[in-house]
């Protein structure tokens, strides 16, 4: 694992580098995708953009709650580089709602951008393996495989490798897939089942895995659901198609 | 920390959700400290050397936040990496600086390596078991950054 690129004095956290790297080539992606679904490109970067702003400034509230007393004695803590202190999910979450308010009040179409999205999308998740490489983050279970890494202590799966050729492999079947969708919706909804299968089949890997009801890993629970979700979107979305078909 | 697959804090490695490796070593002005003999109380590792801009940044930060938790049961261990930089150095930082915290000496690097030192300074956040709950690579870190790192920890019942 390499956590740190030591440039002279310069010590680059490589995963946040390899995060932002991959934040870049997925904006890319998405705006050479846009006019092919007739989106303006410039708008979904703007999309993009602002809601990873909302996204940073919701985290690091949100991180401020849990500790008020702390930052109401020291209120411009809240400006700060530290990655530390920003609370992802709830980032994500404000990132989620600023998409939402922007795709609609440039009326947006649902669908059409969720599909411009999905090549972004599809790259940001390689990269985020990669960055898991370089930290040792997501690491796997103890194992004597013949191909075990030495990491924390124990040989184990080298899960964040297995993780970055599943989304290098997903990523592969939607650039092949990308120009023949049968109805809007579809690109988006094929990534997020093969994602989430992809998640549940390598979850197994894991060596972090968080467990609820006395055993179960979270994430494949997450996973199924959302591949039961996508099962469901490409059977409504496909109806709906038929529909307009057929008026 | 969530509870993990297969972590549960058994196995001694540098990083969130294990144990903290343990270590025994000399102090600046005489005597040991040994890791696991602070069990019960939280326990901020910080990696330093003198001649680290962000780790001399920092300091004062970590004086105030010792200052303001040590009654709560924060132990503060600041390790020198002195066979990266001189005892005399460390020495003269501690005093000027006027560090109430024990400051201690890596002067073979068995607590760099066995750390895993990729960057200074890093900083690890150990709870009242032992386990990393928190890895701060680089730095400085500012007052805010620390409270609100080991206010959890601080608030579990010894």
């Amino acid at each position: 694992m390499f956590p740190v690129l030591q440039l002279g004095p310069l010590a680059l956290q490589l995963p946040g580098l390899l995060t932002l790297l991959g934040i870049w080539v997925g904006i890319n992606l998405i705006e050479r995708e846009a006019p092919r679904r007739k989106l303006p490109a410039g708008t979904l970067s703007n999309m993009v953009f602002f809601s990873l702003l909302g996204g940073i400034a919701g985290a690091r509230l949100g991180y401020a709650l849990g500790f008020v007393e702390v930052y109401a004695k020291d209120p411009l803590g809240l400006i700060s580089l530290n990655p530390h202190t920003l609370a992802p999910f709830e980032g994500a979450v404000v990132a989620l709602i600023v998409a939402l308010i922007y795709g609609q009040r440039r009326h947006l179409p649902l669908y059409p951008t969720l599909d411009a999205f999905t090549p972004g999308l599809a790259s940001i998740a390689i990269f985020l393996g990669l960055a898991n490489i370089s930290s040792g983050d997501a690491f796997g279970a103890p194992t004597k495989v013949p191909w075990a890494i030495d990491l924390w202590g124990a040989s184990r799966h080298p899960s964040q490798i297995y993780e970055t050729i599943a989304a290098a492999l997903i990523f592969l079947v939607i650039q092949r897939l990308k120009s023949r969708s049968p109805f809007p919706g579809f690109i988006f909804t094929l990534w997020i089942l093969l994602t989430s299968i992809g998640r549940l089949f390598f979850e197994a890997f894991r060596g972090d895995s968080v467990l609820i009801f006395d055993g179960l890993r979270s994430a494949q629970v997450v996973s199924l659901v959302f591949a039961v979700g996508a099962m469901l979107g490409f059977h409504l979305l496909a109806r709906r198609q038929h529909s307009a078909d057929a008026s | 920390m969530p509870t993990s697959a297969t972590t549960g804090g058994l196995i001694p490695s540098p990083r969130e959700g294990f144990l903290a490796p343990d270590f025994t070593l000399d102090l600046i002005g005489g005597g040991q400290v040994t890791l696991s003999e602070l069990r019960g109380d939280v326990v901020l590792i910080n990696l330093w050397t003198s001649w680290c801009p962000p780790c001399r940044s920092e300091m004062p930060a970590i004086q105030q936040v010792y200052e303001a938790n040590r009654e709560r049961g924060l132990k503060i261990l600041a390790v020198n990496m002195t066979y990266q930089d001189s005892e005399s150095a460390a020495v003269e930082f501690t005093r000027d600086h006027g560090l109430t915290f024990p400051v201690l000496l890596d002067r073979t690097g068995a607590v760099g390596y066995k750390y895993q030192l990729r960057s200074l300074p890093t900083t690890f956040f150990v709870d009242r078991q032992g386990v990393i709950q928190q890895v701060i690579l680089g730095g400085p870190m500012s007052e805010v950054t620390l409270q609100t790192a080991l206010e959890t920890l601080l608030s579990e019942e010894p």
